[in-house]
């Protein structure tokens, strides 16, 4: 009996002494004290909201950001915080100096990601239990759902800006970003009679309509897009439909996933009979640009706008 | 056990002619449906036309629509649904268990590893069904089964081991898909897409891609249906009647995964088709395997198309993934199926 009380006391003191070790812990802080910020506007600490997202505060500028969404990763580098970027996902493949992992928000856990040390984790809306495990580890993450439209584009870049302290810069960015989509949009003549499309996302027919964030940049030019009555964002199209559509314009955004051309396009069963493709307007898009809503959705605009404009020069 | 116990239901000309009576009347059906509208009349017209050579009604474009999209891919459905319920037939009688279906022995799983390897590698070979990509199935497929039967061959003859031996090589290849797929996250929605399963065609060239797998397997399983019926009767029982249950099995096993290797490389996975239909076929007619791998083959044809009839328009001009429609139907019966052994 009393070997047993010897045990049972040893056991609580070792117990108690670990938890007096972990309560006295001194640890340093997990970021460095805060640095200048490019603009007055910039004032850390910050409260920074995207629409329909919590608001994330971060108590000073961050100086080691995480990316794992491919359009955050554009827009960081576009409003000047590249050099705060330690990271970023398998998917970000723009620019070409942006620290690419194999991290992931669909199979990365909190612990993957907090093992970067991150002061600003940055990820798809979708990612909300990895957002939870972060923020238990105390990291603020900011979580930028798909826009509707081109205005919530803007006000995510601004919001990008002034979490990263670079407010000004993203201020301008998306000021020239919509003075250059709006020149791009008057400078195309209006075409006679509305013009419809379809915009292809993969080969099998999955497509974008109307209610798609590409979808409300076609919009711009009046385009009808044929997958409307198909309901949703990205439905798959019956390929029958297509063809009995005939669109004017075919976009094709599959080119670098799946390596789809306009003359692999034309030589699909039924296509031959398509006046978009007999008339050459089956335009190939970069998928990247037609797939995220960062800075250079402008070269989106330009590649339908030069499309439409081609229609009515023959 | 006395030869007279064998099922005494022979083909009736009759029930022959229903099911071949069924197969062209969905056929039809779903020829003169579909997500672009031609009007039945119209479609109509054009097939009298093309017949008696007479005007068509359609246009170019709807002329392509009717030849090159719609009539190849119901010809398709047939064809695959045919393929998958006359193996599942097949492999019900060799296994005698009725619950056994063409994917039972890892053929499903092996031909979903392959496929998720080739699109891991090559990405861009995902879409319309790419040539490699139907190799890839094909062997996958037949790995799959061979890899199960050399498991079963070590552990013990028995039809109990050999189906133990396909659900763990199943388990076994479906992890080793997972893992490719989470070391290509790019593939998930591709290999996704396959799995669901689709009769989206590029033409004729998948027609006649599997019409030759196929006509082989369904000629040496119909002749196979007799020994099918022996084989039930008990190992001993058919060893007594000059039957060698071993051979006949092997048989079967390779005609009936062979024609299932060919339905999964053109369309991917569509599952309960060859669960379902010999089911159906076998409390409408009853009877022995000398019915059931022929009827299996005209209404397991029959309900593809009407399926894929049904992928085709229910959310047109969207598109459902037949393995949806497939599933819905087969899903509940099998429960109901369950349900009735057990009350029996």
């Amino acid at each position: 009996m009393t070997g047993f009380r010897r045990l049972a006391a040893l056991l609580l003191a070792a117990l108690a002494l670990l938890a007096g070790a972990t309560a006295c812990a001194t640890r340093p802080p997990a970021v460095d004290p805060p640095g200048p910020v490019d603009d007055p506007a910039s004032a850390f600490p910050a409260k920074v909201q995207i629409p329909g997202q919590e608001p994330v505060t971060l108590a000073q500028q961050p100086k080691r950001i995480v990316s794992l969404s491919p359009t955050a990763t554009e827009t960081l580098y576009a409003v000047g915080a590249g050099d705060q970027v330690v990271a970023v996902d398998q998917f970000s493949d723009f620019p070409a100096q942006a620290p690419r992992t194999e991290l992931s928000a669909l199979n990365s856990d909190a612990a993957a990601i907090g093992g970067q040390n991150p002061d600003l984790v940055i990820a798809p809306d979708s990612a909300t239990e990895l957002a939870e495990g972060l923020r238990a580890l105390d990291v603020p993450v900011l979580l930028t759902p798909a826009p509707a439209s081109l205005d919530d584009a803007y006000r995510q870049i601004e919001v990008i800006g002034q979490a990263t302290g670079h407010t000004k810069a993203a201020k301008n960015l998306s000021g020239r970003m919509r003075s250059d989509i709006e020149r791009l949009v008057e400078s195309t003549p209006k075409p006679p009679r509305p013009l419809t499309y379809y915009h292809e996302v993969s080969p099998d027919h999955y497509t974008a309509t109307s209610q798609s964030f590409v979808g409300s940049v076609y919009a711009l030019f009046g385009l009808t897009n044929i997958a409307d009555p198909a309901g949703g964002p990205f439905p798959q199209l019956s390929e029958e439909h297509i063809v009995q559509a005939n669109p004017d314009l075919i976009f094709l955004a599959d080119t670098k996933c799946c390596q789809v051309t306009s003359a692999a396009a034309a030589a699909r069963p039924g296509w031959n009979a398509l006046t978009a493709v007999r008339e050459g307007r089956v335009v190939e898009l970069d998928d990247d640009t037609a797939g995220r809503w960062g800075p250079r959705v402008v070269d989106l605009v330009r590649s339908i706008s030069e499309a439409v404009k081609k229609t009515q020069h023959g | 056990m006395p030869v007279t116990a064998l099922p005494r239901t022979r083909l009736r000309p009759s029930h022959l002619l229903l099911g071949v009576a069924a197969l062209l009347l969905c056929v039809l059906l779903a020829v003169l449906t579909g997500a672009a509208e031609l009007g039945w009349q119209r479609v109509l017209g054009e097939l009298v036309a093309q017949v008696t050579g007479g005007m068509s009604p359609l246009s170019e474009r709807e002329a392509a629509i009717l030849w090159q999209l719609r009539v190849p891919r119901v010809l398709l459905g047939a064809l695959v649904g045919a393929a998958l319920a006359v193996s599942g037939a097949a492999f019900q009688g060799v296994f005698r268990n009725p619950l056994a279906d063409p994917y039972l022995l890892g053929s499903a799983a092996g031909a979903g590893l392959a496929v998720t390897v080739v699109i891991a590698v090559a990405p861009e070979l995902a879409g319309g069904m790419s040539v490699p990509v139907q190799v890839a199935a094909f062997t996958g497929a037949l790995g799959g089964v061979g890899l199960t039967w050399a498991v079963g061959r070590v552990s013990g003859a028995d039809t109990a081991t050999l189906v133990l031996a396909g659900v763990a090589v199943g388990a076994f290849l479906t992890a080793g898909q997972t893992f490719v797929q989470q070391l290509r996250l790019e593939s998930l929605e591709q290999v996704y897409m396959w799995i669901l399963g689709r009769l989206t065609t590029t033409g004729w060239r998948e027609v006649l891609l599997v019409l030759p797998y196929l006509a082989v397997a369904v000629v040496v399983l119909c002749l196979c249906g007799r020994l099918l019926d022996l084989l039930g009767t008990g190992d001993e029982e058919a060893a007594a009647l000059g039957v060698r249950p071993g051979r006949v099995r092997a048989l079967v096993l390779v005609a009936a995964s062979l024609a299932t290797a060919a339905a999964v490389s053109v369309a991917g996975l569509i599952g309960f088709v060859g669960l379902v239909v010999p089911h159906l076929v076998r409390l409408a007619v009853g009877g022995g395997y000398r019915v059931i791998v022929p009827l299996s083959l005209l209404f397991g044809g029959a309900f593809l198309v009407l399926a894929d009839m049904l992928a085709r328009t229910v959310m047109a001009p969207a598109e459902l993934p037949i393995g949806v429609i497939t599933a819905f139907a087969g899903a509940p019966f099998f429960a109901v199926l369950l349900y009735a052994r057990r009350t029996a």
